[in-house]
């Protein structure tokens, strides 16, 4: 997710450039653009044959037709299968809105619909300021261990939300470290009543944490300087500067970081299993609908609610970036650190103390996974790393997940960046290019669950050609593909836009064929964007547990997939292990993009240097 | 030399409801440099990137050496073009750039090695061959790109705002540069630009545009001097407006539009009777002349609607000792009057 975030706001600093080089960009040229995306040439004007130029349009056409239509069938159509059958009955019958009025007389459901809702209202509220203090003490402090304080913030991103679970449950739960006081060490211990209702906010905090950070800490990092200087001038001090000129500032940010942690903490499936206990939410309602009591229709009533808050944050993220836009212009100033000790000290404990909860806990779990029967046998073993005994499904789960995670990868990335430039650089059919342009982005306001349960009903149809796909690896990599690709997508667009736009026509007017410019050129130069992307798919595809739930084929298990199972089997530790793998396979994956970015940029560098 | 080597033929762009191009028909010589002036939004880029076969017309053809080369893929026509902002592929180095597209011509590695050194000495940047672009100055990299235009040796060569991306003091000694290029290499050159400095300096022959179409083609002095229409007067160089029975007398319509360049109009050293009266409202100071805002009266001195701009050589003006709130009599040379109907008048100013 770091990308998401990093990416969206590069798309608004490219689009805010983008407006300014339109303005400065004379009429002629915003005429023949607009108009080379509207205008069919009009061969018969000529009497001629077939044109040049008429031939390169129709396989522009073409291929961007093609994107569409593929975009249409991996996104919008399991969508609309799952609409459909939320207002359908078992029979095919048409229902109308009888499945959401069975679903909301249904005392249990309604139950965990206000669970749910209770959940992620706290979980908003409290990781929201966590962050913001977070990511003020990063971007508006002097104090020392920035770095260091954001790595470990955002290390989060590398677990599945499981293994936040089993985090706490090493700490707070029956036989947790801090439960008993450190095992009858210390003359105190504290029962937080872990299961339930606190254990899913703690863990979902963890999770939405690095996340709102991200947010925050681009909208911190963006500020206006100049209204500082002249708040200054008018003699507004401390708290009133602070709510005049800071908290306005950073509004859509925190606007935007809240819909993320309420979108991320409603429809999270991993925490809730594992620390949840008798809670229940609509994540796991939905699992339970669907996998324990086959009932689809359900399944698929709770889905939408599922979607609901998504869909909304989604308007409402589109109509806030359009105005962060204006916030910001070429003419302000970055912001300026003033010297103070005190603030310093203050902050760096805070960070200090955020992060060494957030080591306590991943710590915890290594701890754990190493350690013969917590608590009573305090031994080093290896043994939880050995899955044969344990109710999952072995050592193998792990290497399938790395196979997907390395498909998603190379598929994923292939995919979007190609379709990124396609939609991006193929100036024909401009109502197309929109349509494309919005299912890309779609995916953003759709939970993995949501997308698991649309691809059950529309693959597993045997009217369906692509029902072959069903039950093999490759819907499980399609479905993770479609989750990630709003983000990658964007970041792509964002390193094609920066791109001088004369290139094409440079190349055509030399004689260059298309194809030719695109991997001589527009490829090497993305090439930073594509190996984020390429890794963000990878992280991702190994962490999660949402989408693919509902996919995996039983001889084909996925590493999350078993954390879930062994946890839930009681085998705890080897699911501890599993995470642990998991988060370091995944610290491996960015560190190898870091290096390859290092290379990149030592070659980059020859471009420049004078 | 032969009459109309590139001719083009009644071409119109649409797009959509919006017209770019109406109608516009010229032809150009072999070896001339044309320059397409006009203002924003005139259509002055598509005509060049219809030529350059990167927009088809919506109408009309395009001949070069009589053969007609309207449809033709860019690559096959005899035409290279360089681009406003360079576009230099910034991951190649400068040979590489200029050797780009030779290389899909099929050219033999030392052919093109051969070319690249020749062009890049025709530029003087034979030492940058292995550099990449953004190493370079501004300069330097419009230089690589009129390298790279020329290395495919073409029959015509398209400049689209080739100097606008530069400041000033290069922007003069670039100028020289293409020009004196275009001496050596004898290549016809059409160069796009809304500067009419440049154009003057620079062009054979200026095809002025405006709303798509073709206002008026001539040499430099054929522009500035005997301008077609009030536009062309307007946009080439500074002019005076203005409705003047009062100061000439024999005029063949009545209603004609008059229009003078601020350089023309003469200030009177002494009293005479004839010259007209006005008062100093503003002077600039323009380095080798002054610029007067003057307001223009009647024989009683009462002010009159008529404000004239006039250009004074530096030397003349420090010894007249010209300054606000003067009094000074002028003359309207005859000869320099420019006449227009009043229907004419279209937008200008």
């Amino acid at each position: 997710m770091e990308t998401l975030l990093h990416a969206k706001r590069e798309a608004d600093k490219a689009k805010q450039e983008g407006t300014r080089e339109d303005l400065r960009m004379d009429v002629d040229s915003s005429a023949r653009n607009s108009a080379s995306k509207e205008t069919i040439f009009d061969a018969g004007s000529q009497g001629k044959a077939i044109k040049r130029g008429g031939i390169d349009k129709a396989w522009q056409k073409g291929v961007l037709a093609l994107l569409v239509m593929v975009l249409g069938v991996v996104v919008l159509w399991p969508l609309l299968t799952l609409f459909v059958r939320a207002f359908w009955d078992e029979q095919g019958h048409f229902a109308g809105l009888s499945n959401f009025i069975a679903y909301f007389s249904t005392p249990s459901l309604v139950q965990s619909f206000t669970n749910t809702l209770y959940i992620s209202c706290m979980t908003t509220i409290l990781a929201v300021a966590l962050a913001f203090l977070f990511a003020y003490a990063l971007t508006r402090t002097r104090m020392k261990g920035k770095a260091w304080f954001r790595s470990i913030a955002l290390l989060p991103l590398f677990a599945p939300t499981m293994m936040h679970g089993i985090g706490l449950t090493y700490l707070f739960g029956n036989q947790g470290l801090i439960t008993t006081g450190i095992f009858g060490l210390l003359p105190f211990s504290w029962d937080m009543e872990l299961y339930g209702a606190t254990g899913i906010v703690l863990a979902e905090i963890v999770y939405v944490f690095p996340q709102a950070y991200l947010i925050l800490a681009v909208s911190l990092a963006f500020a206006d300087y100049r209204l500082y200087e002249a708040a200054d001038t008018l003699g507004a001090r401390g708290w009133r500067k602070f709510w005049t000129v800071t908290i306005p500032g950073v509004k859509y940010g925190l606007i935007s970081s809240a819909f993320v942690s309420f979108t991320l903490s409603f429809t999270d499936f991993g925490a809730p299993k594992v620390v949840g206990g008798q809670y229940s939410v609509l994540a796991t309602d939905v699992y339970k609908q669907v996998i324990g009591q086959q009932n689809m229709t359900m399944g698929a009533t709770v889905g939408l609610l599922l979607i609901a808050p998504a869909l909304l944050a989604f308007v409402v993220d589109r109509i806030v970036q359009r105005k962060q836009n204006a916030a910001v212009t070429s003419k302000s100033l970055p912001y300026q650190i003033k010297e103070n000790k005190l603030r310093d000290t203050l902050f760096f404990l805070y960070c200090l103390g955020v992060t060494s909860l957030l080591l306590l806990l991943m710590g915890a779990v290594v701890l754990a996974s190493f350690i013969k029967v917590w608590p009573y046998n305090l031994t080093f073993t290896l043994g939880h790393y050995d899955f044969s005994q344990a109710a999952g499904a072995g050592m193998e789960t792990l290497y399938n997940s790395v196979k997907i995670a390395l498909w998603t990868a190379g598929i994923g990335t292939v995919f979007t960046f190609v379709a990124a430039y396609v939609l991006e650089k193929m100036q024909v059919w401009n109502r197309l290019r929109q349509a494309g342009y919005f299912l890309s982005v779609l995916p953003l306001a759709l939970p993995g669950l949501v997308i698991g349960l649309a691809y059950i009903f529309f693959f597993n149809n045997p009217a369906n050609p692509l029902h072959s796909m069903y039950g093999t690896i490759w819907i499980l990599v399609l479905a993770n593909v479609v989750h990630f690709f709003s983000v990658a997508f964007i970041t792509a667009t964002t390193a094609l836009k920066k791109l001088d736009p004369e290139f094409e026509a440079a190349a055509e007017s030399m004689g260059i064929p298309q194809y030719k410019t695109f991997w001589r050129v527009t490829v090497p130069l993305c090439l930073p964007a594509i190996i984020e992307m390429a890794v963000y798919f990878f992280i991702n595809a190994m962490v999660t547990i949402s989408a693919v739930v509902f996919l995996y084929a039983a001889d084909f298990k996925l590493a999350s997939v078993a954390i879930v199972n062994m946890d839930d089997a009681g085998d705890v530790a080897p699911a501890a292990a599993m995470s642990v793998l998991i988060v370091v396979i995944n610290i491996i994956a960015r560190g190898c993009a870091e290096w390859i970015s290092f290379l990149l940029k030592k070659r980059t560098n020859k471009w420049q240097e004078r | 030399m032969t009459q109309s080597y590139l001719s083009i033929q009644g071409v119109s762009k649409r797009f959509g409801l919006y017209t770019a191009l109406e109608h516009v028909s010229f032809a150009i010589s072999q070896h001339e440099f044309i320059c397409l002036l006009g203002p924003s939004g005139c259509g002055k880029s598509t005509l060049l990137r219809i030529l350059a076969g990167l927009e088809q017309p919506t109408t009309g053809r395009i001949e070069l050496h009589g053969q007609d080369i309207t449809t033709r893929p860019p690559a096959e026509r005899g035409t290279a073009m360089m681009f406003q902002s360079y576009a230099l592929f910034p991951n190649l180095t400068v040979a590489e750039n200029v050797a780009f597209g030779l290389r899909e011509k099929k050219w033999t590695r030392t052919a093109i090695k051969e070319k690249v050194a020749e062009v890049l000495a025709m530029v003087d940047l034979e030492q940058a061959g292995g550099k990449y672009p953004a190493q370079l100055s501004g300069g330097q990299q419009q230089r690589v790109a009129l390298a790279r235009a020329i290395a495919l040796a073409p029959d015509v060569l398209l400049l689209d705002e080739p100097l606008s991306a530069l400041d000033a003091k290069v922007r003069q000694k670039l100028r020289r540069e293409i020009r004196r290029l275009h001496e050596e290499t004898g290549m016809t050159t059409i160069m796009v630009t809304h500067d009419q400095d440049e154009a003057l300096t620079m062009a054979d022959k200026i095809v002025v545009m405006d709303h798509g179409e073709v206002v008026q083609i001539g040499t430099p002095e054929d522009v500035y001097n005997r301008p077609g229409s009030p536009f062309v007067a307007d946009f080439i160089g500074a002019i005076n407006f203005f409705e003047g029975t009062r100061f000439v007398g024999h005029l063949p319509d009545a209603n004609a539009l008059l229009a003078i360049r601020p350089e023309h109009v003469r200030l009177l050293d002494h009293e005479t009777e004839c010259g007209i009266p006005a008062v100093v409202e503003s002077v600039e100071f323009r380095g080798s002349f002054y610029r007067l805002f003057l307001q223009v009266q009647d024989e009683q001195e009462a002010t009159i609607p008529l404000r004239l701009t006039i250009d004074l050589p530096a030397a003349s003006a420090q010894r007249m000792r010209v300054k606000r709130d003067q009094k000074v009599l002028l003359e309207l040379p005859l000869e320099k009057l420019l006449v227009f109907e009043r229907d004419a008048w279209k937008g200008a100013g």
